[in-house]
């Protein structure tokens, strides 16, 4: 795959080498740096969004006393989560109560250390950097699981049971959607995924979209898929007993993970940082928030499934079709293996309409009443 | 080898952000799947038959609000037609049709609530919940400009009303007749064929005909079930043998019948409001009855269709100022009963759902 | 509309099929000696004429000397209703068969005047109080319970 002249010459600097700005270690503060407060000041924006945005669908105002037009509100949120007093029931396990929302958080920050900003604007260009991005976010259960258990809370114990059957089940198909992606580019490092994409992968791999997309939403706990934290049945799921500083964790990973979703998809399926005028990073955060306000939309709108419900739609529907959709981008990349043309698109695109609605007609969801 | 598991109870509390109200639940699970439920009742008994023999027969309306908090009209004109059988008092014309518009008003009201905390319950966070609370609004902005109350009325008395309504009450029952049909279309059209409601919903917690007449279910869950049994057509009281209306029934009795009778019975309040609002007569209000009521000593049953059922009042007198007894028949109590039939081999999800679905309230359970 | 029937010749129809059990019947209402209540429950539940399979309510009230339990059935296939009633003159432990095993609905409202009143239902198979606390002393709706 090459790179057309036209966006090296909109680049002021050209790509950013790997040492920027003055070394090894510089390159390594800065970053981390960056990029810590990068993901805070995008939760801030997120919980805006999603406060404001749900309320204006719903018909009512949403926060606006913190702040011109409510902007504030996320300030005064942390603060409040901030100074609540920390209890700690009785019979819990005192180290893992402790440490499981450290463990739920620590992967969602280290996904970002492969996301650019820029043509090689990022913490490190690793070579198999989706495979990391995956590996990476399974961890994250293994925090919520031990919140689960070390509360003594069959609330907790439940939703946190549920979670680990649906993080583990909605891993693979999550996982052979990126494929497609990989196939198309040739290779895995996000930096080559994103400089390889002249026509946004989202019109070339649709159905990988949409794979993705709903599989991502399951991993982090989002509705239609929210289930294990669900208000309306189990108090609050894994975090019912957790409050101040480590509630404060949780209800960060929750909306740093939508983040980190969201900057994934940016990354794989819409081309990234690339966009006329604008600097790189802006377009970056644009779509990344874009992509979030539609987690938002389907938040708003649809009703909660069951966890029988849940697995089947991973394993009977999503799996199946991210198989084929395998298969079919290895067919095209092989009969055209110096880039698909645009016809391939209007191809790809008439393929998942096809599958999609044929499938959904066989497919029954769950299974109903078991005789007791 | 076989693991070895064990049932555990689970508490569904008092404080649960799901149980309408002050209710516990004892669920034996084996993992997700609910074994037997035993529910506990009476966080919320106030012991309002007790306090019907303390207080006078007007005195005692402002208790009945609080019983099915929800439709308070419905509880008083039940009460109130109780005694006034009891006394033999006839309600003049325009306060008949007067209390027709105000509980068919009230049954959209309480509707609107339990199709609202149905998708709650499923789910869907607050925004179904939020769009019905629009109209509910409008419906209480008219109870408040009768009653200058939106809650608990207080509003209807022994023989009518005191006094008549204010100019702008039927103006207003015209507009709202004009926008609400559009809004529950709009509403049909976004819920009715929501693929994750139809999974949800759909063949979850069947109630069959034959256990529904037994356990004695009344109102929107036993129509779901296919038992054509309305009190206004088949055991009419006040004027409603004066109205064209149907009375919608389904066939299956699983949770999206008893939202799609809830929603039909919505459209036909709105059918029976027309023809009220055209034909209401000028006249009395009241009819001439004493300050202090004083029925001849006997005993009358009263039952109305409410909301959520049949609710009737058993009142007993000995010829003085107070009700020797007065019983409640508490719809919401005995449409628990098939609770645990409808239950059982379901998930903690369905469990919500289903209880959701039958649409209780607790002043009128525990009293 | 449904007719409330003479409850006279519905007296006289029950004291044919479960004799010696009508004390004395009015337009209104029918009273039933306590023993033979679940007999001519069943007689009234199962017969094809009367057919009352729809329990509306159970109450009961305290009339100082004896205790009075009124159930009020309705049959919806043929629209038709009856009040029948019962005394209990015992005022120590008082007692009454149940009707738990003809109308499941009996379940809840019978738990219900045991707990407010006192009278125990012979039968039912989980005869405890339903609103107060087990331990709770006396039954408030009686006339003579004091604060």
């Amino acid at each position: 795959m090459t790179i057309p002249d036209v966006y090296i010459a909109s680049l002021p600097m050209g790509a950013t080498p790997p040492d920027w700005p003055g070394g090894y270690w510089w390159h390594w503060l800065f970053f981390s740096v960056v990029l810590i407060a990068f993901l805070l000041v995008m939760v801030m924006a997120a919980i805006y969004i999603e406060r404001r945005g749900m309320g204006r669908m719903q018909s009512r105002l949403g926060p606006n006393r913190a702040g011109p037009f409510g902007l504030l509100q996320p300030v005064a949120d942390v603060i409040k989560v901030l100074l609540k007093e920390n209890i700690v029931p009785d019979n819990a396990d005192k180290i893992v109560h402790w440490l499981a929302p450290v463990i739920a958080f620590v992967p969602v920050a280290m996904i970002f250390a492969v996301v650019p900003f820029r043509d090689g604007a990022m913490l490190v260009d690793l070579d198999v950097g989706i495979l990391y991005v995956i590996a990476a976010s399974s961890i994250a259960t293994i925090g919520v699981f031990m919140a689960g258990w070390g509360s003594s809370n069959k609330y907790s114990l439940l939703g946190a049971m549920r979670n680990v059957a649906a993080v583990v089940s909605y891993e693979i198909p999550l996982a052979l959607s990126v494929i497609g992606t990989v196939l198309i580019t040739g290779t895995m490092s996000l930096n080559g995924i994103v400089l390889a994409q002249d026509i946004p992968y989202i019109l070339l791999q649709p159905l990988g979209f949409l794979i993705f997309f709903i599989a991502g939403c399951a991993e982090i706990n989002r509705s239609p898929f929210d289930l294990m934290e669900a208000d309306s049945e189990l108090v609050a799921g894994f975090h019912t007993e957790y409050s101040g500083m480590k509630f404060a964790l949780f209800y960060l990973v929750e909306y740093a993970e939508a983040i980190v979703i969201s900057a994934i998809i940016t990354t794989l399926f819409l081309s990234g940082w690339k966009g006329p005028w604008l600097p790189p990073w802006l377009w970056f955060i644009i779509k990344t928030l874009i992509v979030f306000f539609v987690m938002v939309w389907t938040r708003t709108t649809l009703p909660r499934v069951r966890i029988d419900q849940l697995m089947s739609l991973a394993w009977k529907f999503l799996f199946p079709l991210a198989l084929i959709n395998l298969f079919i981008t290895a067919i095209q990349v092989l009969v055209w293996p110096d880039g698909l043309p645009w016809v391939a698109i209007i191809i790809n695109i008439a393929i998942m309409v096809v599958l999609v609605v044929a499938w959904s007609k066989f497919f029954k969801l769950g299974w109903g009443r078991l005789e007791v | 080898m076989t693991l070895k598991t064990e049932p555990f109870v689970l508490n569904f509390g008092p404080v649960h952000p799901s149980t309408h109200g002050v209710y516990r639940m004892r669920a034996t699970l084996d993992g997700e799947v609910i074994l037997d439920i035993e529910p506990v009742f009476g966080y919320l008994h106030r012991g309002i038959e007790k306090l019907a023999e303390e207080r006078t027969y007007t005195g005692f309306i402002p208790l009945t609000d609080r019983l099915d908090y929800i439709s308070s009209m419905s509880n008083n004109m039940a009460y109130c037609m109780a005694v006034e059988k009891l006394t033999g008092i006839t309600v003049p014309e325009r306060a008949e049709y007067l209390r027709v518009i105000i509980a068919e008003l009230q049954r959209l009201a309480n509707h609107c609530i339990a199709i609202g905390s149905f998708f709650n319950d499923a789910g869907a966070y607050f925004t179904p919940f939020l769009y019905m609370f629009r109209e509910r609004e409008k419906i209480l902005d008219l109870f408040d400009m009768l009653s200058g109350q939106r809650l608990t009325y207080n509003y209807m008395r022994i023989g009518g009303f005191t006094q008549d309504i204010p100019d702008e009450f039927l103006p207003a029952v015209r507009k709202l007749l004009d926008t609400l049909p559009k809004f529950l279309d709009e509403y049909e059209f976004f819920i009715k064929e929501n693929e994750v409601l139809l999974a949800r919903a759909k063949g979850v917690g069947v109630l069959s005909r034959e256990i529904a007449v037994n356990c004695g279910i009344s109102g929107p869950v036993a129509r779901a079930s296919g038992i054509d049994w309305d009190l206004r057509k088949a055991d009419p009281y006040s004027i409603y043998d004066r109205f064209e209306f149907d009375i919608p029934t389904c066939e299956n009795g699983d949770c999206y019948d008893r939202y799609r009778v809830r929603f039909m019975e919505m459209r036909q309040s709105l059918r029976i409001i027309e023809q009220a609002v055209k034909d209401i007569p000028a006249g009395p209000v009241r009819s001439d009855v004493p300050h202090l009521v004083r029925p001849p000593a006997g005993e009358a049953y009263a039952h109305i269709e409410s909301p959520k059922g049949e609710l009737g009042f058993y009142v007993v007198s000995d010829d003085s100022i107070a009700p020797y007894r007065c019983h409640v028949r508490p719809t919401s109590l005995i449409n628990l009963a098939a609770l645990r039939e409808m239950v059982r081999g379901w998930k903690v999800a369905d469990l919500i759902l289903i209880f959701g679905s039958i649409d209780i309230c607790l002043g009128e359970v525990d009293r | 509309m449904t007719v409330a029937l003479d409850a006279k010749d519905i007296a006289g129809r029950v004291d044919g099929a479960v004799p010696g059990s009508v004390v004395e019947s009015t337009v209104e209402c029918i009273l039933v000696d306590a023993g033979s209540l679940p007999a001519v429950a069943a007689f009234l539940r199962d017969t094809e004429d009367l057919k009352f399979d729809y329990l509306n309510y159970i109450t009961a009230v305290d009339y100082y000397s004896y205790f009075e339990v009124v159930y009020r059935m309705t049959s919806l296939v043929h629209n038709h209703s009856v009040v029948v009633k019962t005394r209990c003159y015992d005022r120590e432990k008082p007692a009454v068969p149940s009707v738990v095993g003809l109308w499941q609905t009996a379940d809840f409202q019978e738990r219900e005047i045991y707990d407010l009143m006192g009278i125990a239902f012979e039968g039912h198979p989980n005869m405890r109080r339903i609103f107060l606390w087990d331990g709770f002393p006396g039954h408030p709706l009686r006339k003579d319970y004091l604060q």
